[in-house]
């Protein structure tokens, strides 16, 4: 299980891959699904030229944490991965990155479906857009 | 006893702050604390709020010492 909150660019797959490598029982995975979120340059009708993301520095990584123990206790699934981006980000970069290993993919895609929809509607992160009008607050997360 | 408050995102601007001291007498509850910190302003909805960076509801009671936090709905992922 790892979490991660990233300030810098990240590259998901890259991460995806360097962790599988390091899991303890290769062999037992049949199947890893995962979600990727990336920044796009539009939101409710509005270009954005760019957003920052703040957070709140132990309760977000706690929560993060306490989702991905849930997930491990409700589903079989054998390990789970999340990075997170804040601080000041632009369109087409990756925002999030969950994983979840299991034997079958069943239980793989359930807990990563939990893990994203849980981190969007609960996990303590904003997003601030700048537009070419001027910045605004994200006032909900989108719909699944 | 000495609380610390902090403040997030749309909040934290509005406020014009991010975090304060309280020292009180006796035990209050996240809403009392609320009060305390904004001139008796009424709690804005919606909010969250958190206490030792765990969710709570505002009739939480906090103790010396916690950190207690307000902050608008989420929009991370």
């Amino acid at each position: 299980m790892k979490v991660e909150i990233i300030s810098n660019e990240f590259k998901p797959w890259e991460e995806l891959q360097a962790y599988e490598t390091g899991l303890m029982d290769q062999h037992s995975i049949g199947a890893v699904a995962t979600f990727v979120g990336t920044m796009r340059d539009n939101n409710e009708g509005d270009t954005v030229e760019s957003l920052f993301l703040e957070y709140y520095p132990g309760m977000t990584e706690k929560y993060l944490y306490s989702i991905s123990e849930t997930a491990l206790q409700r589903w079989d699934i054998l390990d789970t991965l999340i990075i997170h981006r804040v601080g000041q980000i632009q369109p087409g970069d990756k925002i999030v990155l969950v994983a979840a290993w299991a034997k079958h993919r069943a239980p793989a895609f359930d807990a990563c479906r939990f893990l994203i929809d849980d981190l969007k509607s609960r996990a303590p992160f904003w997003k601030k857009e700048t537009l070419s009008e001027g910045v605004r607050w994200v006032s909900s997360s989108t719909l699944g | 006893m000495t609380i610390t408050v902090k403040f997030f995102a749309r909040l934290r601007e509005e406020l014009g702050k991010s975090e304060v001291k309280l020292e009180t007498e006796k035990p209050l509850t996240v809403a009392q604390i609320w009060a305390l910190v904004c001139d008796d302003a009424p709690l804005p909805t919606p909010i969250l709020m958190a206490v030792n960076l765990e969710y709570v509801d505002q009739n939480y009671l906090v103790q010396e010492g916690d950190e207690v936090a307000f902050f608008p709905p989420v929009t991370g992922g």
